[in-house]
């Protein structure tokens, strides 16, 4: 600028112009020099506009929660009847442990809402409505987000942190149906109304411990028409314990223990004679799980592997009254059982998977006046159950998978079960646990 | 029952001492970011990188390992857009660690301090794998890690006050060579302007609109989706009408059908290094771009 200013000024003064000229030019160069000062201002407040521009739209609804709903619909071949499905050796949970319906059927929908509450809280709600038409309350929970030091607590009904599986979602499990182990030991799935604490160590190396506190609402708490105890306090406790890392290039792994003691009192199952049997005494139930994940490089978009396992140790002791002799005496128990699943995904969307089951009713004893012949179900049998199954997932949001079984869950037959489900979640977009 | 609620108490009377760390903890969701908080912060910043560039930053399972990392973090750097959505909030709610919650100083998403690119008109999972906010991947611009670069250096500021100073004189260093740089580059790649190419997902779409480059499709039939051969087959038609010039991909990425491809339609393959350590030569931000720009060069003779 200042060059050609000189310039014009220099061939000005060569044609001899008269002076007014250049003060024109000057105040001209001003005007100019201002001019682009101002634009430069406006590029600047563009720039900034088209940032604003660019995040997020404002509106009322923004702050809605997240919300996504799960569908799945399932076909289901059985050889046995589903009605007379039971679990020989094991005490009834009354959860919802059977195999289903047969034939067409439209399974457990979800509806869930999360969002932060504020800088302290976050909610989530998820309601199950099952297709009979009822609604229930899967997990309705708050969590704090602002304790320091690794705390955390949780509050309202959640999903009890005994095991691995217990906190998976179903519709985030590898097989259409849970574990021998779970459903004769967790009534299929643990949700215990209480709080959690939990603390996670400022350590490289994953540990957390914690606790909960609870109701005892269902199994093995309680179980039939006593419902859960009518007592201020505490009915259910669990401690549990995790350890997890990475190995290498693409494994990672956790592990954990946790201890469930409750105190049923006036728990009831029904013995497949028809009778009504009632238990109070002590309930204690050890759970040791682990989980490998491992995925070239991390990266599990193409091939993935993942091996999961299960042990669970119950203790049972206290007062069984029979329902056919209405006598009550002395009952204990120690039973146990594990699972071991993997799953691999051999090329992008399809994996395939195997389970086996395993559970050990060990021999229950009676003490006088009971007899043992009055509880067959109780009886000492072994179930075992093989799963096959294969899935295609062709995007995040859906898969369809089909499941082979043979389930000796029966003392007397082995039922034959296909299962051809699938599974879709509409909605926000969904992360999983480890 | 007695003995859980002994260990309850003894629980809450754990007095848990904070190690006595000098260094500001910095959690980067992605290499690029971990590069850039390397660059501001030098040696007042212990970084950990939660992924490498062999990972596809959407898809990272929730580690425990993680949960670990970002349980002592002071500063998370993540892209944003929800590019991590997939593990972020789960590894967030359990970390016990208020500092970096969405809302704390300690939360940082980088794609909010630059003007984003294909915000999607219409929302719907019918689309692919949308992101509402715009394309995620900002930091293929090289204008944009300046950007960023100064709003990064202002939240050190605001977390680590102590070592303002440092953060501001090496803030100051790395602008000036990123100016410079930027120079250079915009002018050794000058050639790629108009050149069409053929992406493998819509990682690079920062980087085409600052090259001025010209994107001829993508191998994923839908964001977010794997290529099928059918798409494959749709692509190589259009191609024939409108001929590209070079099909990329990144690390992360398998070279199957960026390959299957170009032995058909008869042009070279690229894997670009897409961010930190994608490549040899990528082993900071400047080459990072260095070796983008030098790759495509390569290509265009």
């Amino acid at each position: 600028m200042h060059r050609k200013a000189t310039m014009a000024l220099a061939v000005a003064a060569a044609l001899g112009l008269p002076h007014a000229a250049t003060a024109q030019t000057q105040d001209e160069l001003k005007t100019l020099r201002e001019q682009v000062r101002q634009l430069d201002r406006r590029v600047t407040d563009a720039e900034q506009a088209v940032i604003q521009a660019s995040s997020r739209p404002a509106s009322e609804s923004a702050m809605n929660p997240a919300v996504s709903v799960i569908l799945n619909g399932i076909y289901s071949n059985l050889s046995q009847d589903p009605n007379t499905f039971r679990i020989n050796g094991f005490v009834p949970t009354l959860g919802d442990v059977g195999p289903g319906v047969r034939g067409l059927s439209l399974g457990e929908s979800e509806l869930a809402l999360a969002a932060n509450i504020d800088h302290h809280f976050r909610g989530t709600l998820i309601a199950s409505i099952s297709s009979e038409d009822s609604i229930g309350v899967e997990e309705g929970y708050i969590q704090t987000l602002s304790l320091s030091y690794g705390f955390m607590i949780k509050a309202g009904r959640f999903f009890s942190a005994v095991g691995y599986q217990n906190q998976i979602h179903a519709h985030a499990w590898d097989f259409t149906d849970a574990p021998l182990a779970n459903k004769v030991f967790l009534g299929n799935q643990l949700n215990e109304d209480g709080i959690q604490l939990k603390w996670v160590a400022p350590t490289d190396l994953y540990f957390d411990v914690g606790v909960e506190l609870g109701r005892g609402r269902q199994f093995p708490a309680a179980a039939g028409p006593a419902g859960p105890r009518n007592k201020n306090g505490v009915s259910s406790g669990n401690v549990f314990t995790h350890v997890g890392g990475d190995l290498g290039t693409g494994t990672a792994w956790q592990t954990g223990i946790s201890y469930l003691s409750t105190s049923p009192q006036d728990r009831t199952f029904d013995d497949p004679a028809g009778t009504t049997n009632s238990f109070t005494g002590q309930s204690r139930l050890w759970v040791l799980d682990g989980i490998l994940k491992w995925a070239p490089n991390y990266n599990p978009t193409y091939t993935n592997f993942k091996l999961q396992g299960e042990y669970f140790r119950r203790k049972e002791d206290g007062d069984l009254t029979s329902g056919t002799t209405t006598q009550t005496g002395g009952f204990a128990s120690v039973q146990s059982g594990w699972y071991l699943q993997s799953v691999y995904q051999f090329v992008p969307m399809w994996r395939v998977g195997y389970r086996y089951d395993r559970l050990n009713s060990g021999t229950s004893s009676f003490s006088a006046p009971l007899n043992a012949a009055d509880f067959p179900i109780l009886a000492a049998y072994n179930p075992t159950k093989h799963t096959l199954m294969v899935d295609w997932s062709p995007s995040e949001f859906s898969r369809v998978r089909l499941q082979f079984a043979s389930d000796k869950s029966r003392s007397d037959v082995t039922d034959h079960q296909v299962f051809l489900q699938y599974i879709v979640s509409l909605g926000a977009h969904g992360a999983h646990k480890f | 029952m007695k003995a859980i609620l002994r260990f309850v108490v003894a629980l809450s009377a754990v007095v848990v001492a904070l190690p006595a760390t000098a260094a500001l903890n910095v959690f980067a969701c992605e290499p690029e970011w971990g590069a850039l908080a390397q660059e501001l912060g030098g040696e007042k910043v212990s970084i950990y990188f939660a992924t490498t560039a062999l990972q596809d930053p959407h898809r990272v399972e929730a580690r425990p390992s993680l949960i670990a990392r970002i349980r002592s973090a002071d500063l998370l750097i993540c892209s944003g857009s929800e590019l991590e959505i997939g593990w972020i909030p789960l590894l967030l709610t359990q970390s016990g660690n208020p500092r970096v919650q969405l809302g704390s100083p300690g939360y940082f998403e980088a794609s909010q301090y630059v003007v984003k690119l294909e915000i999607p008109k219409v929302i719907d999972r019918a689309l692919g794998d949308l992101h509402p906010g715009g394309n995620p991947h900002v930091h293929t611009d090289p204008r944009n890690i300046a950007r960023i670069a100064q709003a990064l250096e202002e939240r050190m500021v605001l977390i680590d006050p102590a070592n303002a100073e440092s953060y501001r004189s090496r803030a100051k260093s790395f602008l000036e060579r990123w100016q410079a740089a930027l120079a250079r580059w915009e002018q050794q790649a000058a050639p790629l302007k108009g050149m069409p190419i053929v992406v493998y997902h819509k990682d690079f779409s920062y980087f085409i609109n600052w090259a001025g480059m010209r994107e001829a499709g993508s191998l994923e039939p839908k964001p977010g989706l794997p290529p099928t051969p059918a798409h494959l087959a749709d692509l190589l038609d259009r191609m024939k009408i409108q001929p590209a010039k070079v099909i990329v991909y990144s690390p992360y990425n398998s070279p199957q059908a960026a390959e299957f491809l170009s032995s058909r339609a008869n042009i070279p393959t690229v894997m670009m290094p897409f961010t930190v350590g994608g490549t040899d030569k990528a082993k900071d931000l400047f080459g990072l771009f260095d070796d983008t720009i030098g790759r495509l060069l390569a290509t265009a003779k």
